[in-house]
């Protein structure tokens, strides 16, 4: 059964995405059910393969039934298990919210919205579930090209935006290709378990170490890690919402995925940490992506683009974990991956919900807010104070492990750099909270109790309500779990030999 | 020791924060049901904290573990006799709370009352979480829920005033807790356990300069709250907030919780031994002695009455660190009692302030004159209040500072019996001088001269606080047996003997 949900997870929605284009001619409203149901297929076969990784252990999936090395090989361990459950649940939960939000930003493109909403989603799980490098580029693809077209199709400035990352976005993917390459030429094999196999014999050998350079560069490019995230900033804000709700916690964490696979499954850790100085040189670049895209968020006005700065931040947690290289460090790292998917989707699907209902992001035109929008102020309100480490939410517990792993390393520096980053979290969120829930009465309302302007309750509607106040549960429910999640998963997605 | 497994500990902070809940959504539309869950869920938390003190008083610790998140990190409360401590002094003061809460806001007619309650819920639930729990992450936890939850009460006034003094109080109280956030995975790294131990359970885990950097880190984050100087700045800024608040949070819980963080820190992590073989004790003696007297001169030189107040905080909460720090027998009796009695004493005269505020409009001690005739209740309370606080017997004061100056002596360090007598001075010098215009002086021309007191549901609580200060002093251990509790406490961190 378990191997039926592993090819379910990507055949699924890549046919079903096929076929949106053919309801719509028919009927133009039923590509919204359609797409929703269909992302319920990935999500419940994904939960399928996480209990089966859990009860047995990791097993293949023969994509054809085609043998490895040769055949295309599903790789189903704890990790992309994992990985696997996030990405298909918060896509499910973008698609049930993005009905409002898109007839009312791109009436007219409803049908190619679904269309390639669904095949984003399926590279994005393709990534993942593969155990085959070539074919992890083909699904980088897949989810590029359609991302580049989704984001191509919000408001002003979009198709500059696009267009720009298409280019560095190509540029990385060719980096990873020819990450690809040099490993086809040096060893003769794709499949990741076959390579990592093969490479210790031959790791330095100088096309070997060319290979991984490319592919850290490539990953690098496509997770957004300062200094080659200057694609990220525009082409995310000016995205539609619903766009942006999908790719700005899933993208980067899945390069950040794709980064944690090849370091740690195709290359031995050993590797990695030993041979070649390379997580020096990211925990460094992870700690100027810190402190560069909080000082960005400070001086932005427009909250949207606030976040997207935040997102560039947050890339840099997760580099910090796996550049720690040790057990606590990367456990922090893969929760921080579940954590701040959760948290991000959760403040971008705010964030179109305001736009939504009032047409602002700027954050001082929040006023009232919370007795217009109660619930959604609420849910931002504790994801915001997730974010900035305030214990049980999940934030906190994702720091605490990454902190604790850089105190296990002796980086000093990254440690101090993850505090200063709640900080500035901190002075971010609050900000934003102040101008919603507290700017300045007018004198003559500030003491006669209720008989101000009465303030009408206009809050957004249910079906992007009701993801909103999921995705903020999970904020806490996460918080209060995590014990459980890394003591049932994480702690088999660490290498043994940490 | 015995240790008995019970959810009693849980309940005891779940009940407010369920009723936290149920008042935000009751609302404005029904006044009178939000407060009565304000009131039942005072009333529910303190039968459920008294009814743990025999066991505590048996010698007994009660533990419940909600989860375990790796190894030896845990959320767990764990009641010793310290804890409980804290926690009848919280949960009792809040009840008086609750009544004048609603006497206040409803005298004021204040805006946005259903956040005030909400949150001030939240707040008691995050203290007495402080106060039972078992480590310093679940420590961690709370504290900065309690400061998270504080917020909205700072800047409940919603002018600039009060925006500005949340924004300080929050970069103070975060910061705080970020250094606190890594001191705590430090010692994690180090030893892997957080637990607290009566007499400390860092000895022998690290190097000493590593002990010391940590013992500053902890300090500093514990003494934020506490207001500990230098880091005192926002304690006198943030008196904007609502008199009650001001009363429970910035007298009772929140700063106790800096003072109780700060005594874990000495007593339950580092503990005596350690303490003086690092030789660092002195040197905290001496700090907290600086805040103990500057904070008395500053007080000195305030009218807004509030502020005043505050400086007095910041002066009594400093005298319960030294008590703590110069390691002592009756030093440390001294101290911990003296955490319940400066409860009793601050709440009274805050609740005093806030009913002169209520019913008078009147912030400044320089607008007391002839009040006494007006109030006698409200300026009677704060008579026997600052009386207490100045150390004159009988008042509950003069026995804390009494066990601190025996202990200044048990220490061999005469320096410090001059800082707690010298504090006295200055806390004679700044209150009976409003005694002194309130009773003796003539009356300003808008004081009426008969009797028009505050609302009854202010007045009769800050007048039963105030006999607990004359009970307190006369009968130390009595209705709460404060003094058994603090006895057992320093018996546990002394050892047997």
């Amino acid at each position: 059964m378990a191997e039926q949900f592993a090819a379910l997870v990507i055949v699924v929605p890549l046919i079903a995405s096929l076929f949106v284009p053919l309801i719509g001619w028919w009927k133009k409203e039923l590509c919204y059910p359609w797409v929703v149901a269909v992302l319920v297929v990935p999500l419940i076969s994904s939960l399928g393969v996480l209990n089966t990784v859990m009860t047995t252990g990791k097993f293949s999936y023969r994509l054809g039934g085609w043998a490895p090395p040769w055949g295309i090989e599903y790789m189903l361990d704890h990790l992309s298990a994992f990985v696997l459950v996030i990405v298909s649940f918060i896509s499910l939960i973008v698609a049930i919210y993005a009905k409002k939000s898109v007839e009312d930003e791109l009436p007219e493109k409803t049908v190619p919205f679904y269309t390639l909403f669904l095949l984003l989603v399926t590279g994005l799980l393709g990534i993942v579930i593969t155990g085959d490098v070539f074919n992890l580029f083909v699904f980088l693809e897949i989810s590029a090209l359609s991302c580049y077209a989704l984001i191509a199709i919000g408001e002003e400035g979009a198709p500059i935006a696009a267009f720009n990352y298409i280019i560095i976005g190509t540029i990385g993917a060719c980096f990873y290709l020819l990450g690809v390459g040099y490993l086809y030429i040096a060893t003769g094999s794709l499949n990741m378990a076959d390579l990592a196999n093969i490479l210790p014999d031959l790791y330095h050998s100088k096309v070997i170490l060319i290979a991984f350079a490319f592919f850290t560069v490539g990953v690098a490019v496509k997770a957004g890690l300062f200094p080659l995230h200057v694609w990220l900033p525009d082409a995310y804000c000016t995205a539609p919402s619903a766009v942006s709700a999908l790719i700005a916690p899933l993208m980067t964490k899945v390069a950040a995925y794709v980064m944690i696979r090849v370091m740690f499954t195709v290359f031995q850790p050993h590797f990695s940490v030993d041979i070649v100085p390379v997580f020096a040189i990211l925990g460094w670049l992870a700690v100027f992506a810190i402190f560069f895209g909080g000082i960005k968020a400070l001086a932005q006005t427009d909250l949207k683009r606030m976040l997207v700065y935040i997102v560039v931040a947050e890339v840099g947690y997760i580099v910090i974990g796996v550049s720690v290289a040790n057990r606590m460090g990367l456990t922090g790292a893969v929760l921080h991956i579940m954590n701040d998917a959760v948290m991000m989707a959760c403040l971008f699907l705010v964030v179109g919900a305001i736009f939504y209902k009032t047409g602002t992001r700027d954050i001082h035109q929040l006023r009232y807010l919370n007795k217009k929008m109660p619930f959604t102020m609420a849910a931002f309100t504790i994801t915001a104070l997730s974010m900035v480490g305030i214990p049980p939410a999940c934030g906190f517990f994702s720091k605490w492990y990454l902190i604790l792993g850089s105190i296990e390393a002796g980086q000093w520096v990254w440690a101090a750099t993850l505090l200063c980053s709640s900080l500035i979290n901190a002075v971010l969120f609050f900000r934003v909270i102040e101008c919603a829930y507290f700017k300045p009465m007018e004198p003559a309302y500030a003491h006669d109790g209720g008989t101000h302007e009465e303030i009408q309750r206009d809050e957004a509607p249910l079906t992007m309500l009701v993801p909103i106040v999921i995705m903020a549960a999970g904020v806490i429910l996460l918080g209060l779990f995590s014990g459980n999640i890394i003591s049932s998963v994480i702690q088999f997605a660490v290498p043994a030999s940490f | 020791m015995d240790v008995l497994y019970s959810s009693r500990p849980l309940w005891a902070v779940l009940v407010s924060m369920i009723a936290a809940f149920l008042i935000l959504a009751t609302g404005e539309r029904n006044r009178n049901l939000r407060e009565s869950w304000t009131i039942l869920a005072a009333l529910a938390k303190f039968l459920i904290v008294f009814s743990m003190i025999p066991v505590i008083l048996q010698g007994k610790v009660i533990e419940y573990t909600i989860v375990t998140f790796y190894p030896g990190l845990l959320l767990q409360f764990r009641i010793d006799a310290f804890g409980m401590l804290f926690g009848v002094i919280a949960s009792s003061l809040w009840i008086a709370t609750s009544f004048y809460s609603i006497g206040y806001v409803r005298g004021l007619n204040e805006h946005a009352q259903t956040r005030y309650f909400f949150a001030f819920a939240m707040c008691l639930s995050s203290t007495i979480g402080i106060a039972f729990s078992a480590n310093l992450l679940t420590f961690l936890v709370f504290y900065e829920i309690l400061t998270i939850a504080t917020y909205p009460l700072v800047i409940h006034k919603e002018s600039k005033e009060g925006i500005i003094g949340g924004r300080k109080y929050l970069v103070y109280t975060l910061t705080a807790g970020c250094v606190l956030l890594f001191a705590i995975a430090m010692i994690y790294h180090m030893t892997g356990t957080l637990d607290f131990k009566a007499g400390g359970f860092l000895e022998g885990s690290g190097s000493s300069s590593v002990l010391i950097m940590l013992f500053a880190m902890l300090i500093f984050g514990f003494g934020v709250k506490a207001g500990l100087m230098p880091m005192h700045e926002w304690l006198p800024t943030a008196m904007v907030a609502p008199t009650p608040v001001s009363a429970l949070l910035h007298a009772v819980a929140v700063v106790k919780a800096g003072v109780f963080g700060c005594l874990r820190v000495i007593l339950y992590v580092f503990g005596p031994t350690l303490l003086h073989d690092l030789g660092i004790w002195l040197i905290m003696a001496y700090i907290a002695s600086f805040t103990v007297v500057v904070a008395g001169f500053l007080a000195l030189g305030q009218d807004h009455l509030k502020r005043r107040l505050a400086f007095s905080t910041i002066n009594n909460l400093a005298l319960i660190v030294v008590g703590a720090v110069l390691l002592t027998k009756s030093s440390m009796t001294g101290g911990i009692i003296h955490m319940a009695n400066h409860a009793f004493m601050k709440i009274t005269l805050f609740f005093c302030a806030g009913a002169l505020h209520v019913k008078m409009h009147k912030d400044y001690v320089s607008q007391l004159d002839g009040i006494g005739r007006q109030m006698p209740l409200t300026m009677g309370a704060f008579a026997l209040a600052a009386i207490g606080l100045s150390g004159i017997p009988p008042m509950s004061g003069f026995i804390s500072k009494w066990f601190l100056c025996l202990g200044a002596l048990e220490a061999n360090q005469i320096i410090f019996l001059f800082v707690f007598l010298t504090s006295a001075m200055l806390d004679v010098a700044f209150f009976f001088p409003i005694i002194y215009n309130s009773f003796f002086k003539k009356p300003m021309d808008d004081v009426a001269t008969h009797f028009d007191e505050a609302p009854m549901l202010m007045v009769i609580p800050l007048v039963i606080t105030a006999l607990f200060t004359i009970i307190f002093g006369i009968v130390p251990d009595a209705f709460f047996r404060f003094f058994s509790i603090t006895s057992l406490a320093v018996q546990n961190i002394m050892g047997v003997g």
